[in-house]
């Protein structure tokens, strides 16, 4: 690894902490209580894990609109395969592989009708919300108590943080690893930064974006269960423009919407920042708006200053 | 021809127009005069200068020296907006125009007739259709959509616009490359319009054929001078390309004993018919032709990124077409001529884009160690003498020539029988054009311990065929010609042919 790199990825690392040093000041020490750091690590579970997978995505060349729309599906779906009675393992496999299959659908339109990724999935966003709405019956699902309800509730004294974290954060190691460590993580790069080199160098390009887009919704659909448990009810309304803060987690921590850049510890770093702020914001008793204005500022002052960055290494 | 020669000033001059880039000296002291009411073609080999000469004309260059003129006023334009407005109009082989847009919106773009701050729609039809008429070409409706006209209707709408904002010196750069033959006759007979009505044209051209044909008078360019220039009904095609030709070949080329094998690339009828030819291991086969000849698609067909519309291809037992992927296992690779666009992925590193078509074997159960992908880059970095800080670093932080020796690499890492070279030295500077001449040499050298490979190359640079090819073959408007053997050509043989001269 090169000093540069370093540099680069210390950037946002070097962010998080500028941010978490402020709301500190603001707020006072007991910001920083294990207490707030589990609420803040579980505030940031859902955005995180569907920005891992949006990662991926990113890096491919690609983008992915319909990710709120998935995650309210998915919680549909998972209070309706419950209401049938179907054991818990199951009903969250069963959410999960719905949330795949809406990825799967993704990939198949993009690469079959050469339609561009923001297209098709601006129109699954609402074709999946509309399905979201459909299973539901417009309504709130409400399901049987199972321990999906548990995910991110703390049991004290088992463990130092609830499951779905430490899901979380195994499935993110987990991706990274792929991006890094196998063939087909390279060829995402490859895809991303330069597709016409890849289609040179003999890279499958259908299958890889198809594998790329189902992939990254699977996560997504993991995101969904995290969603059903905090709600404990599937409802068709949740999660709608979560796609954008899926986005930004991205792009804060480095990702480019023009694909062949970003790194999944950088999109939690990113999601990081982004909940810092909005914690920080809520328990200094900032208004929402405020906590709107800072978010949409940092978003754009991370990507000038990557850009500035990426400009003077050129240079 | 000429017309009388004016008493006053000529309509547009260039003189002792010098540029550098770095060391290299792209333009040493190149004049350029055109006088009101006449065609003048302007010939070079690639290389020679032309380009640079017309970026300092439409003022995308300042030039180091030298001055330009219009009616004998001094003329020094910062951007090709301010060449514009001085009168001077390029029309590129790529053309500039809003595809979505209306013919009279193109014509009429960036000075459009207003009326009380609005759009003077019935002025602009007006004005527009006048234009055109003065180019004889009432044909073309001012309402129509301009992605919907043929490339030839669209290169009129571009001389539309030039004449309609009163563009005196007109300049195309290879205007008829993707023209059918009636449309260049059409072509033809507008300039000669055009130069009845006192306009200056400056004409560009690798065919030599076709600014016999059109221009008046032609000025040759070589290494950045002047090489000489005359009429064009006294000279021949034979003295022009005299002209372009430069001093002999050195020794840059080297020439290991090469023992020619079995062929390993045989194409037949590929193309409707017009390309049929075997490539033999030990032996560096050359594809000579122009831009647009057809020889980078035969290039692409043939790899796979094209579809075989007709024909057949053989690589080694293989038989069929193939898709890129397919290719690499059969042992061929192809090297882009557009390095920063297909070749290479310049935000990648070294070792990633040496790499990238052969990832197998650095980790057990598919998985991929980046320290054995660096590894197996940084032998390539030392065995071409690549200049970089390491495997590490992104390609897009290199120079050309070291870029190019990158994408070189990954043919060799994958270890290709059969390497398929476009342009493997455009753009890079000599000492690493020597280096890779070298290279390409020692790949199919007859040397123990090594199965010489074979190579397919294709060059703008005629010197570098016949340097390094064993047998070199012409293709013209996408046909292409029996191979000859290299060392019974002359450089002036093959320009001839190239050009459209006579078959090699």
């Amino acid at each position: 690894m090169t000093t540069r790199s370093i540099v680069e990825r210390a950037g946002t690392f070097v962010g998080l902490v500028l941010v978490a040093i402020i709301f500190g000041a603001l707020v006072g020490p007991q910001f920083f209580a294990p207490t707030n750091l589990e609420l803040m690590a579980r505030q940031m579970a859902i955005v995180s894990i569907a920005a891992v997978g949006m990662t991926i995505v990113i890096v491919s060349g690609g983008i992915d609109l319909s990710v709120g729309s998935m995650i309210a599906l998915c919680t549909v779906a998972i209070a309706q395969l419950l209401r049938l009675d179907v054991s818990p393992l199951l009903a969250a496999v069963g959410g999960i592989a719905v949330a795949a299959v809406c990825g799967l659908i993704n990939g198949v339109l993009i690469t079959q009708l050469r339609v561009v990724p923001f297209i098709v999935t601006l129109g699954t966003m609402l074709v999946i919300r509309g399905a979201a709405k459909g299973l539901g019956e417009e309504r709130r699902i409400e399901a049987p108590a199972t321990w999906l309800n548990d995910l991110l509730r703390v049991t004290r004294g088992e463990t130092l943080l609830p499951s779905g974290i430490w899901a979380v954060i195994a499935l993110s190691i987990l991706i990274a690893a792929v991006l890094r460590y196998t063939r087909f993580g390279r060829h995402v790069f490859a895809l991303g930064s330069n597709e016409r080199m890849a289609r040179l160098c003999g890279v499958a390009i259908t299958r890889t974006k198809v594998v790329v887009y189902t992939l990254s919704a699977a996560l997504v659909g993991f995101a969904g269960l995290l969603q059903f448990s905090k709600l404990s009810v599937g409802d068709p309304t949740v999660a709608v423009g979560l796609e954008l803060d899926v986005i930004a987690a991205v792009i804060i921590g480095g990702g480019s919407l023009s694909g062949g850049r970003g790194t999944v510890a950088g999109t939690l770093i990113g999601a990081a920042i982004m909940t810092v702020i909005q914690i920080g914001c809520s328990q200094k008793g900032l208004a929402n708006w405020v906590q709107q204005i800072v978010t949409g500022g940092i978003i754009v002052a991370a990507v000038a200053l990557d850009r500035i960055r990426s400009q003077r290494a050129t240079a | 021809m000429n017309p009388a020669p004016a008493a006053g000033p000529p309509r547009f001059a260039m003189r002792g127009i010098r540029k550098t880039f770095g060391a290299t000296v792209a333009l040493d002291g190149v004049d350029l005069s055109v006088e009101q009411g006449e065609i003048c073609g302007l010939i070079g080999q690639n290389g020679a200068g032309k380009s640079t000469l017309m970026s300092v004309l439409s003022g995308a260059l300042e030039p180091d020296a030298g001055e330009l003129s219009i009616d004998g006023q001094p003329f020094t334009p910062h951007s090709p907006v301010d060449a514009r407005r001085a009168g001077v109009a390029m029309i590129y082989q790529e053309l500039s125009l809003a595809p979505h847009l209306s013919v009279m919106e193109n014509i009429m773009m960036g000075a459009e007739p207003m009326r009380y701050g609005l759009i003077d729609w019935p002025r602009m039809r007006d004005m527009a259709s006048r234009a055109l008429a003065a180019l004889g070409h009432h044909d073309i409706a001012p309402d129509a959509v301009v992605g919907t006209l043929s490339v030839a209707a669209q290169q009129l709408v571009e001389i539309a616009r030039a004449i309609a904002v009163g563009c005196r010196v007109l300049v195309l750069d290879e205007p008829t490359s993707s023209l059918g033959r009636a449309d260049v006759e059409h072509l033809f007979d507008l300039l000669r319009h055009l130069k009845t009505q006192g306009h200056a044209i400056v004409y560009i051209s690798h065919f030599i054929e076709e600014v016999k044909t059109v221009a008046d008078r032609f000025i040759v360019l070589r290494d950045g001078r002047n090489a000489g220039g005359g009429d064009t009904a006294s000279a021949t095609h034979d003295d022009i390309v005299a002209l372009m030709v430069g001093q002999a070949v050195g020794d840059l080329f080297p020439r290991s004993p090469r023992v020619r094998g079995e062929a390993i690339l045989e194409v037949s009828s590929l193309e409707r018919g017009s390309v049929s030819f075997a490539l033999h291991r030990g032996e560096i086969f050359g594809i000579a032709g122009v831009l647009g000849s057809g020889r980078t698609h035969l290039l692409r067909t043939l790899f796979g990124l094209e579809p075989v519309r007709s024909g057949r291809v053989r690589v080694g037992v293989y038989s069929g077409v193939a898709r890129p992927h397919e290719r690499w296992m059969h042992g061929m690779g192809l090297l882009s001529e557009d390095r920063k666009e297909e070749g290479l992925a310049l935000a990648l590193d070294i070792a990633d884009n040496v790499t990238m078509t052969k990832l197998s074997p650095f980790g057990p159960a598919g998985l991929l160690f980046p320290a054995r992908q660096r590894s197996a880059a940084a032998r390539w970095i030392s065995e071409l003498a690549i200049k970089c800080a390491g495997p590490a670093q992104k390609a897009g932080e290199l120079s050309g020539g070291n870029q190019q020796k990158i994408a070189i690499a990954r043919l060799l890492h994958h270890d290709v029988d059969i390497l398929v070279l476009d342009e493997p030295t455009r753009g890079i500077d000599v000492g690493s054009k020597a280096q890779i001449y070298r290279l390409i040499d020692a790949l199919v050298a007859d040397s123990p311990g090594q199965r010489p490979r074979a190579v397919l190359m294709v060059s703008s640079y005629l010197p570098e065929l016949l340097g390094l090819c064993d047998r070199i073959a012409v293709m013209h408007r996408g046909r292409m010609a029996d191979a000859v053997a290299a060392s019974s050509l002359t450089e002036h043989d093959l320009l001839m042919a190239v050009t459209g001269g006579t078959a090699a």
